[in-house]
This record gives C-alpha cells, sequence and structure tokens, in this order.
C-alpha cells in the first residue's frame, strides 16, 4: 500500500486576481509531521486554504492529490470528509451551537455514522481534560466569547474528536503563551500515529521547541524556497529569512 | 446525511386540506343582518348579540390603517366570516370525525396528548372540536374551555373581561373580531394555584374563503400561574385569507403568566392578530412567540404594566421568506412605579423576504424606578432581502433605566468555509446558523414545540439555497 497522503503539484493559485502561490510542489506521506514556514504574505494561510479549496481563492493551475484521489476541485466539506482538516488562524463563533452538538453534529458528517451521545461526551470529556480545558466550554457556544488560548484549543479539540488523516494547522501557535503552546504540542502528539499526517504552518519557531518534526519547508513570495530537516527551522530561528527573499 | 425527526417532517402536513365538509357557510359581505345570523347560529346571549352588532358599527367606521404593510388586496366581501365544521363539541378523541382526526393526526395532536400535556383544546375551521382536560385541574378549580360555552357558562367573568384589554376601538381589525368572533379558548386560573403542566391549544384554517377570528381569553388570578400554548399551522389556498384573532391577558397580582405560540400560517394568509396583556402588583407576563409564514404579518403583542413592580419579558422570532412582509414587534407600556420589561426580538429573512421590527416602548410619568432593555437582532441570508428596524421609545419621567440594541446581520463566507471544513455540507452549514440564532428562542420553549420551529426553520430553508 502505498505511503502516500498528499501530493501537490505545480499548484498555481490567486487571491482577488492576484497571484500568490506560483508553483508549489509539496509530497507528505503518512506517519509525517511537515512544517511550512515563511514571512507574512509568503503564501502559507493560502496554501493551506487552497488545499481545503476555500472558494475566495482561485487556483490557476496544478492539481492537488489526496489519499489517492484528485481533490482539487471538490468542495470543502467533501475535501474534509475525505479526511482533512484544517485548523483556522481565526476560528469563527456560531452562537447558539453548543461545542458538543457542533462536534457531533461535525462528527456525524464527518464518518457518515450516527454518534452515540452518552460515548461522544465522554469521549470529549477526557480529551478536553487531556488539553487543559474547561469543562463547561462544551456547553457554551461554538467559539463565542473563547480567549485566543481557547480558541485554539478548540481547534485541536475539534482535531482530535474528527481525527482526520491530515490535519493542516495554520498558525495554531501564533498569540499563544508558552504553556499553551505546549499543551498544542501535546496534543498533536496525542493525535499523531503513523497512519495520519500533520502540517503545521507558521511564521515563528516556537512549536518547533517542543515538537519534534520531519520535514521544513521555507516558503518565499509563492514558491518553497528550501527543504530541510528540524535544524532548517533552527537556522530561520537564528538568522531570519533575509538569505531566501 | 443521517436522518433524524427533524429531516422527516414534510411541507405537505402544513398544507393538507379536507374536503370543504361544512353544513353552513355565511353570505359573503358583511351586513347588520349577517351578524345576527352569527349570533343566532351561535346562540348568542342577548349582551354578546347587541355587543356584536356595536362592534360591527365601529368597523364600518374605522379606516384600513395607513402605515405599516399594504393590506389594499384585502376585499373584506370576500371573506366569509363564519364557517361551521360539521361536528359539534365532542369530549372524547373517538368522537371527532376521522377525517377532522387525521389532519389532527399528521399535525401530532394525539402524540401532544399522549404526552400527557394538560389539555387540548383543537380548533377545526371556527369552532372547538375536541377539548379535554385532566382531572385535577378541574378539581383545582381552573376552568379551560372553548370560548362560546363560557359565555354561557361564566357569564360574570366573561363580561366583566371580553374586550377590555383590547377594547373594539383599537383598530378596523378588531372592530371586525369583535363582531364575528368565532371559537378559540377560555382559561381561569384561580386565586394562588399554580397549574404546573402547560396548557396548550392548536387551531388551524380549513376553509377556501373564510376568515378566522378566534378570541382567546385567559385569566390568571391573584397569586396563579400558568403556561399556555397556541400552537397553528395552516393548509395553502390560493385566493386570500384573513386571520384577525383576539388574545387578552390578564395577569393579577402576584401572578405569572408564560404565553407561548408559534404561529405558521399557509403563504397567502394576512395575519393581523392582537394579543394584549395587563399585569398587576409584582406580577410577570413572559411571551415567547415564533413568526413563520403568512403573506403579511402585522402582529405586535403588547404588555400594560398597570401594578406597581409588574415584568414582562418578550422573546420572539419571525423568519420571513420571498413574498412574505412580516412586520412585527412587541409594545410596553410602563403604567407603575418599579415596573421591568425585556425584549429580545429576532428575525430572519431570505429570498427577498421582508422582516420589519415595529416597537413601542413607553413609559409613563408615574413609573419611576423603571427598567427597560430591548435587543432586536436580523439575519439576513443573501443580499434581495429586507430588515428594518421602526423603534418608537417614549419616556415621559427622568428616572428610568434604558437600553436599546438594534444589530443587522448576514451569514459570511468565512462562517461557510468554516463549517465546511468541518464536514457540513452549504445547505447544512446554513441551517446550522440559523438554528443556533434562533436557539434563545427555541430554549424558551417546550421540546416538542423547539423540534417544531426547528422543522420549520429546516423547511422555510428549504430550496433557499443556491
Amino acid at each position: 500500500m502505498s505511503n502516500k497522503l498528499l501530493e501537490i503539484k505545480d499548484l498555481y493559485v490567486n487571491a482577488e486576481e492576484k497571484e500568490i502561490l506560483k508553483g508549489i510542489n509539496l509530497n507528505i506521506n503518512k506517519g509525517e509531521i511537515h512544517v511550512i514556514m515563511g514571512p507574512n504574505g509568503s503564501g502559507k494561510t493560502t496554501t493551506a486554504n487552497a488545499i481545503l479549496n476555500n472558494p475566495c481563492y482561485k487556483k490557476v493551475n496544478g492539481s492537488i492529490t489526496f489519499d489517492g484521489k484528485d481533490i482539487t476541485n471538490l468542495k470543502t466539506d467533501e475535501i474534509a470528509r475525505s479526511g482533512i482538516f484544517m485548523s483556522f488562524q481565526l476560528p469563527e463563533e456560531i452562537p447558539g451551537v453548543s461545542v458538543t452538538n457542533f462536534l457531533k453534529y461535525a462528527k456525524n458528517k464527518i464518518t457518515g455514522k450516527p454518534v452515540k451521545i452518552f460515548e461522544f461526551k465522554k469521549e470529549l470529556a477526557k480529551s478536553m481534560e487531556e488539553l487543559n480545558m474547561n469543562p463547561k466550554n462544551m456547553e457554551r457556544s461554538l467559539n463565542v466569547g473563547f480567549s485566543g488560548g481557547e480558541k485554539k484549543k478548540n481547534e485541536i479539540l475539534q482535531m482530535l474528536v474528527l481525527n482526520p488523516k491530515l490535519a493542516i494547522l495554520d498558525e495554531t501557535d501564533s498569540g499563544l503563551d508558552v504553556d499553551a503552546i505546549k499543551t498544542v504540542s501535546k496534543g498533536i502528539e496525542m493525535f499523531k500515529n503513523k497512519n495520519n499526517a500533520v502540517l503545521i504552518i507558521t511564521h515563528n519557531t516556537k512549536i518547533l521547541h517542543s515538537l519534534k518534526v520531519d520535514y521544513v519547508h521555507i516558503l518565499v513570495n509563492g514558491k518553497i524556497v528550501k527543504t530541510g530537516k528540524q535544524d532548517l527551522a533552527r537556522e530561520i530561528e537564528e538568522n531570519g529569512y533575509g538569505e531566501y527573499k | 446525511m443521517s436522518k433524524t425527526k427533524l429531516d422527516e417532517i414534510n411541507r405537505n402536513i402544513y398544507n393538507i386540506k379536507n374536503k370543504d365538509e361544512y353544513d353552513f357557510k355565511i353570505k359573503k359581505g358583511l351586513t347588520p343582518e349577517i351578524i345576527e345570523e352569527i349570533s343566532k347560529q351561535k346562540d348568542d346571549p342577548k349582551w354578546m348579540r347587541e355587543f356584536r352588532l356595536r362592534a360591527l358599527e365601529v368597523y364600518n367606521k374605522l379606516e384600513l390603517p395607513t402605515w405599516g404593510p399594504d393590506l389594499s388586496e384585502l376585499d373584506m366581501n370576500e371573506i366569509a366570516t363564519y364557517v361551521r365544521p360539521k361536528t359539534s363539541l365532542s369530549t372524547s378523541w373517538e368522537d371527532v370525525p376521522e377525517d377532522i382526526k387525521n389532519t389532527f393526526d399528521k399535525l401530532g395532536i394525539p402524540e401532544a396528548e399522549k404526552e400527557s400535556l394538560a389539555g387540548v383544546g383543537a380548533q377545526y375551521d371556527s369552532e372547538v372540536v375536541y377539548h379535554s382536560m385532566k382531572e385535577e385541574l378541574i378539581k383545582q378549580g381552573v376552568i379551560y374551555t372553548d370560548m362560546e360555552s363560557a359565555v354561557k357558562k361564566y357569564p360574570e367573568l366573561v363580561k366583566e373581561h371580553f374586550m377590555k384589554c383590547v377594547p373594539v376601538h383599537d383598530h378596523k381589525f378588531v372592530a371586525l373580531h369583535g363582531a364575528v368572533w368565532s371559537g378559540g379558548s377560555f382559561v381561569y386560573v384561580p386565586k394562588g394555584v399554580k397549574v404546573d403542566i402547560p396548557l396548550q391549544s392548536y387551531f388551524r384554517l380549513n376553509s377556501p374563503e373564510s376568515g378566522q377570528f378566534e378570541h382567546t381569553l385567559i385569566i390568571v388570578d391573584e397569586g396563579a400561574s400558568l403556561h399556555f400554548i397556541e400552537g397553528c399551522s395552516a393548509p395553502k389556498y390560493n385566493k386570500v385569507n384573513l386571520h384577525a384573532g383576539c388574545v387578552e391577558l390578564y395577569v393579577k397580582d402576584n401572578a405569572y403568566l408564560r404565553y407561548s405560540t408559534i404561529e405558521n400560517w399557509s403563504k397567502n394568509m394576512l395575519n393581523l392578530n392582537t394579543k394584549k396583556a395587563i399585569v398587576g402588583k409584582n406580577a410577570k407576563m413572559d411571551w415567547v412567540s415564533g413568526s413563520f409564514g403568512s403573506k403579511i404579518s402585522m402582529l405586535y403583542p403588547m404588555s400594560i404594566l398597570n401594578g406597581e413592580g409588574a415584568k414582562s419579558e418578550y422573546t420572539g422570532i419571525s423568519f420571513a421568506g420571498g413574498g412574505q412582509n412580516l412586520d412585527n414587534g412587541f409594545k410596553v407600556i410602563h403604567n407603575a412605579k418599579n415596573t421591568s420589561s425585556v425584549v429580545n426580538a429576532k428575525s430572519i429573512s431570505k429570498n427577498g423576504g421582508k422582516c420589519t421590527y415595529r416597537s413601542l416602548v413607553r413609559i409613563n410619568e408615574n413609573a419611576g424606578g423603571s427598567k427597560s432593555s430591548v435587543s432586536c437582532e436580523s439575519l439576513m441570508l443573501d443580499d434581495i432581502s429586507i430588515s428594518d428596524t421602526i423603534p418608537v421609545n417614549d419616556i415621559r419621567t427622568d428616572d428610568v433605566e434604558f437600553s436599546h440594541e438594534a444589530s443587522i446581520g448576514k451569514i459570511s463566507d468565512k462562517t461557510i468555509f468554516y463549517l465546511m471544513s468541518r464536514g457540513l455540507s452549504e445547505e447544512d452549514a446554513k441551517a446550522m446558523i440559523v438554528r443556533g440564532f434562533a436557539y434563545p428562542i427555541s430554549k424558551e420553549l417546550p421540546v416538542e414545540y423547539a423540534v417544531e420551529m426547528n422543522n420549520l426553520i429546516n423547511l422555510e430553508l428549504e430550496g433557499a439555497i443556491g
């Protein structure tokens, strides 16, 4: 069986008529953690949104294959149901829909199976405890009145509950204090196994202090300019992106 | 997609039309002779017959309202005012005729009954055909009956309260109502009696060109409490249908009344319903209202806070689709010291539907120490729908706390994308956002009504996407 999970080929993407991605190539195998790093405006978030086919981003060229299937032009929900999850930089607030009900509904859509409420709530409570989340948040409206840190943890919680094959974490570490970053790293470790993969998108290296990764890609001006191992992140930490611009 | 109970309800159940089986249908148009005829048919006492005739005079003098939605399509002469079903009053479900039963079955009435709700007064066309009540309520002295019976059996109580809260001079349709009213519920809860299970009544229209003018009169005496629920849905017709009901609620000193209603009229209906409550000293009146369907709706429930320390809370939602103009809101008069009111109104419009929130908060000179807080939120599901807010705040004393917040929003593409990234289709995502928006109202309803409201929301959203 192939180990290949995600394959992006020569991807060009425009946002509001502006060319953002200029020929991205990326391969992610099962069992791997990848990091895309880059300065602001380099196209990191565009990459994540393009994978999920956000209609605000227009694919001009290239293809995305996931788990042996061409997902380039699938709808976002179809891509999600095929096993890709994205943690948002700015998660949306949904008044009147509790975290429990939302996740139960989403889990049902993703798996196509009925969700047993008792087991589900137990599982949810356990994950929340491990992520140092207040169990009362379970009954609160999704993200409404949550602090920045609570929203990010809630994204990680969703990742654990929905259990995708590929989790894309878009700037999940940004704006978090050291403890919260550790919690996020812990969540990633809990999630990770040899059959799934993680793609972390970030502009800083803090999360890499508490998490071991397989590949680091440097994205500058819409292109991956260098790929390396964890030490590449350390190099960026010391020298910045200057030499790649 | 999983099939839940919510998805299984079909729009058709709200559009069932039985054979038009009536044994008596009055001549079109309104004359004193017709009113006499109605009165005779109903075997009214003399005072009621005279009341009807006086109301007709007022009706003929008053003009149509010059504000709000355009009602010029209404031709009163076209609307037969009185249709009586083939059955007379029944006391047990077994006695209810089969085709009427079928309609009610599809509306879930027997189920509600099975769930040990206190009593069901179901109005079919203009008269109550089914009525039952738990023994314990009778023992407590609670009266729950149809309005015609109340006129005959409890003349003093009815005379003292009937159209005193909503006088016939209020507006043209109230005057019309006074002249031709038919059917409805009467509830009296004696002093100090707490009715701990909700009483409920269903009614619907079922005759082409017939208006419905049901009268609800509820008296909750001193220190008593009651939750009354009125739910209604109507089949669809091509001709204009008018609903001009009247609800009068008396909440005496230290009493509590919660009046919940989901109105779901067919899309050709003009819903011009008048509802008012008079609230006594330290008494509390809660309104929970869901307004769906109808072509035009003008619906402004009103609390008159007449006793010191009286309170009122209104929680309501309107949902207007294409071709609908829902002009809804709430009115409150603070007419005594230390009274308070809270208004939480929401509206949803889609496919070019129009929702207007029209409200009045009046705090009189004599109502020092009073508080009022109003919040209204609108959600528009597309660019062609309309939402408007027309609040009137008439505050005649300085010693008040008053706040008014209004917001109009749209569903953002970002939110849709977020939910779709969790595996929800675009339609599921919109429905979830709308249900969440409506949740503060649905959580105030008994669970089976909350389910029905979610059904209605789902039905309204169907086909709206794209």
